[in-house]
């Protein structure tokens, strides 16, 4: 495990944001009725966000970028460093976080890179960009998390569609020397690539004419290799077995019980799985707020979706001490253990 | 371990439990969907405290085999 710590860097403000559309599960295409209630009554999913033609993650983290700078009142040629983390950039190349310094009229002295990560994205990105504030050299940042998963997602395959939405984030972090230390805990494995994965469209396999052509799996999953695999049972096991050693070695390393913190935040899988970790961590229920029932699994940005969307109010009332957990594809995971002192953080955000 | 428990638990993860017995091959219910490979995975977890893989599970054709696979397992 890579348990450490990171000085000096305060989260000022986060912003979250969706799409306008909606759609319900309710009115997915399933086998049977039956089999939907189910869907929905296991998963906690019942709607999801389906950013339109056009609109890219990058939008959307665009938009939640404007909204935190602005509300912070921030001068832009102060921000020297944009991460941007998401499994669906604009482009293979160049990097969007590049194009969206230019976008958003940073300085070109700004460092700007793209991370591909999933579901482990934001407990990441926050390791990452607080590592490169926490000296001082650079001071003011911006790490922007989001995904559109629809994009990469077959419509006809009911072990995906009916889970992923889409929607993006910013957070922003200033140097601080009176920010208390946030803790991490971070771990990959690579033996469970397969659990999640999209087979064509890199260089391993480019994308050619059979990438394309849809193929049916079994009743109710039609995809191309262009489009996401998801085996359920494979992220199941993994997660059950692995998140809440996680989550318990962290709060040993940082020195603290697992019923101090004031909420526990988890990537939003789905409920039969995060009640699980849930209950094995021994954590009370309204230590535990969910996004998943209205807005889906948002894959990388589900912490600062489910944080906008349920608790917003309470970051800018008081210290908040919070796990944030993100843990799935690669197979990548991990924890943090970080303080919240008076966050700007405006309700979820729609972007047309 | 009780193989009767087992169904009775399998069992409850259904609507319509029927007949269910230790030779149902419970992939060949009506009521069988993917949700419920997961349901099946999440109470062998709950229940007997073991995590079998995707691969465990879809070797196992009856409820009988999927017992077998937990008892041995747990043992």
């Amino acid at each position: 495990m890579a348990l450490f710590s990171i000085p000096n860097v305060s989260i000022k403000g986060l912003v979250s944001t969706v799409p306008v559309k909606e759609e319900l599960n309710s009115e997915y295409d399933w086998g049977s009725e039956r089999e939907g209630r189910l869907f929905v009554k296991t998963t906690g999913i019942a709607k999801r966000r389906i950013a339109r033609d056009g609109q890219c993650a990058s939008d959307l983290c665009f938009s939640a970028a404007e909204k935190v700078i602005e509300g912070l009142g921030w001068d832009k040629s102060e921000i020297q460093v944009l991460v941007f983390v998401s499994q669906t950039p604009d482009y293979i190349t160049p990097a969007t976080a590049i194009l969206l310094q230019d976008r958003l009229g940073l300085p070109t002295s700004c460092i700007a890179f793209d991370v591909n990560l999933g579901c482990s994205a934001y407990v990441y990105g926050l390791s990452i960009i607080s590592g490169l504030l926490q000296n001082g050299g650079i001071r003011k940042g911006l790490l922007l998390v989001g995904d559109t998963s629809s994009k990469i997602v077959s419509k006809k395959d009911k072990s995906t569609a009916p889970i992923f939405s889409d929607a993006g984030s910013a957070t922003a972090l200033e140097f601080d020397e009176n920010a208390s230390p946030m803790h991490f805990n971070l771990q990959s494995d690579g033996s469970g690539s397969n659990a999640i994965v999209v087979p064509d469209g890199g260089a391993r396999n480019r994308i050619n004419f059979d990438s394309l052509k849809m193929k049916a799996f079994g009743k109710g999953v039609i995809r191309n290799r262009s489009q996401m695999i998801m085996r359920g049972l494979d992220v199941f096991n993994f997660t059950v077995q692995e998140v809440e050693p996680n989550i318990r070695a962290l709060m040993d390393f940082a020195g603290k019980e697992l019923n101090q913190p004031d909420f526990y935040i988890f990537h939003q899988a789905n409920f039969l799985l995060n009640d699980r970790i849930r209950q094995k961590l021994g954590i009370s229920k309204e230590k535990v707020p969910y996004s998943l029932h209205e807005y889906g699994n948002t894959s990388c940005a589900t912490v600062p979706v489910t944080i906008a969307s349920e608790i917003n109010k309470e970051l800018g009332k008081r210290k908040l001490q919070m796990v944030l957990s993100g843990f799935g594809v690669g197979l990548s995971w991990g924890s943090v253990l970080v303080e919240l002192n008076k966050v700007y953080c405006p309700e979820l955000m729609e972007v047309d | 371990m009780n193989i009767n428990d087992f169904i009775l638990r399998f069992s409850e993860e259904f609507e319509e439990t029927g007949n269910l017995n230790k030779e149902t091959k419970f992939r060949e219910l009506e009521e069988w969907s993917s949700m419920h490979a997961l349901l099946i995975l999440a109470m062998i977890e709950s229940d007997y405290n073991i995590v079998l893989t995707g691969d465990e599970m879809r070797a196992c054709e009856t409820v009988e085999a999927l017992f077998l696979e937990v008892e041995k397992r747990k043992n």
